[in-house]
């Protein structure tokens, strides 16, 4: 499947500059390990040592966050849009 | 009365969106702009003045301090003048001016905080003078009160208000993001008197000017949030929630800021979900007021890709 991802400002230094980029996988942990293997220091932004989601990361599949979709397992369909954020509050 | 009643904390309306649903959905929202400040903020001020005052906190001497993009700020400088405890907040120095005039005006000391930092930045700020010494911190962000308000208010006001329809079943609850008090506590309510709704949060996306985080690392989850009660988050994009608030003013008569029309947005999207005959709740947190300077509701209309440099919640 292919994705468009969103690269938020603090992470573009690690993808080049790149606002978005074009990666393949069935899943997100599949795109994000596509995407690691062009910019490794993103997907060590993106995936923390023991493979999970960063706390401080959030994903949304067209919007949806996927923590609760099925993580980093959520299947992704063709042309899906995954947009990356850092976790800041609001109030 | 409400358990904060004397802090001029009472029932706001629960009103029907009739003309903004989906064919065979209700959807009903909480009408925050009714209390003292006109903000939901409101609440979470009285519970936490309130927690403090009866953990013997509020000694001669103490003043308060609070990070806030505004509304917090607001609803604490009313309650600490009214019991006359100085108040400092640290606020983000590109939110609206609106909210400035009316901190001076109720007599809070503000401090600025980089707006490219956000709330964040302000947070960062407030934790360090706090460690300095001489201030009492209510924070928001960490105060169990502040869900605790919305278990004890927000929630049962839903209930009693869907029942004052007639209505009995509540298939789910929407609301914005911001420290997740709101959500958190009222899920909490809805868990024991309405088992099965469905909890949905509505996130603002952070602005690229907002975006002035070092790394990934400087993030903040705010401990009020319990992650836990929602089964679902939707990101609700600055133009989104700006063109809903713009429809809510011209389809349904209520003139809300942009956090409102975030909710509006994603509870319509939960709504086309549902099955006919389904129940939806939301929470309008404040009126347009304090958003009028960034040319929201202006004739030309300002663009959410200016707006996303302005903190707006």
């Amino acid at each position: 499947m292919n994705t468009t991802i969103s690269i938020p400002t603090i992470l573009r230094p690690h993808a080049d500059g790149a606002r978005k980029l074009s990666a393949v996988g069935a899943t997100i942990g599949d795109v994000f390990k596509d995407v690691a293997t062009r910019h490794p220091k993103l997907g060590q932004q993106l995936l923390a040592p023991d493979g999970s989601l960063p706390i401080f990361v959030n994903v949304f599949l067209d919007d949806e966050d996927i923590r609760y979709l099925g993580g980093l397992d959520t299947p992704v369909a063709d042309r899906s849009e995954i947009t990356i954020l850092p976790a800041v509050a609001g109030g | 009365m409400t358990p904060f009643s004397e802090y001029g904390v009472h029932a706001t309306p629960l009103v029907h969106l009739e003309r903004i649903a989906p064919p065979g959905v209700r959807i009903f929202a909480k009408c925050e702009w009714h209390l003292p400040t006109g903000s939901v903020k409101d609440r979470v001020a009285a519970a936490m003045f309130d927690a403090a005052k009866s953990g013997g906190l509020l000694q001669p001497g103490v003043r308060l301090l609070e990070a806030s993009s505004g509304n917090t700020g607001i609803a604490i400088a009313r309650i600490a003048r009214l019991h006359e405890v100085p108040f400092t907040v640290i606020l983000p120095d590109n939110v609206t001016t609106e909210r400035l005039a009316l901190l001076s005006a109720l007599g809070a000391e503000v401090i600025f905080s980089p707006g490219a930092e956000g709330s964040n930045g302000a947070v960062r700020r407030a934790d360090e003078m706090a460690e300095a010494g001489g201030y009492l911190m209510l924070h928001q962000y960490a105060n169990q009160a502040n869900p605790e308000a919305h278990r004890l208010t927000t929630g049962p006001e839903i209930s009693a208000g869907l029942a004052a329809y007639g209505v009995s079943r509540l298939d789910a609850f929407v609301a914005a993001l911001g420290t997740g008090g709101t959500i958190t506590g009222v899920a909490r309510h809805l868990a024991l008197a309405h088992p099965g709704t469905v909890v949905v949060a509505a996130e603002p996306p952070v602005g690229e000017a907002i975006q002035g985080l070092r790394s990934l690392s400087d993030g903040y989850v705010p401990p009020v949030f319990d992650p836990s009660v929602l089964d679902a988050k939707l990101l609700v994009r600055t133009e989104a929630s700006i063109s809903m608030a713009r429809r809510l003013m011209s389809e349904e008569g209520l003139f809300v800021g942009p956090s409102s029309g975030a909710a509006v947005h994603a509870a319509l999207k939960v709504a086309a979900r549902l099955e006919p005959g389904s129940v939806v709740v939301t929470v309008l947190p404040d009126a347009g007021w304090k958003y009028l300077s960034t040319g929201l509701f202006g004739a030309s209309g300002a663009q959410g890709e200016e707006l996303s440099d302005t903190t707006l919640w």
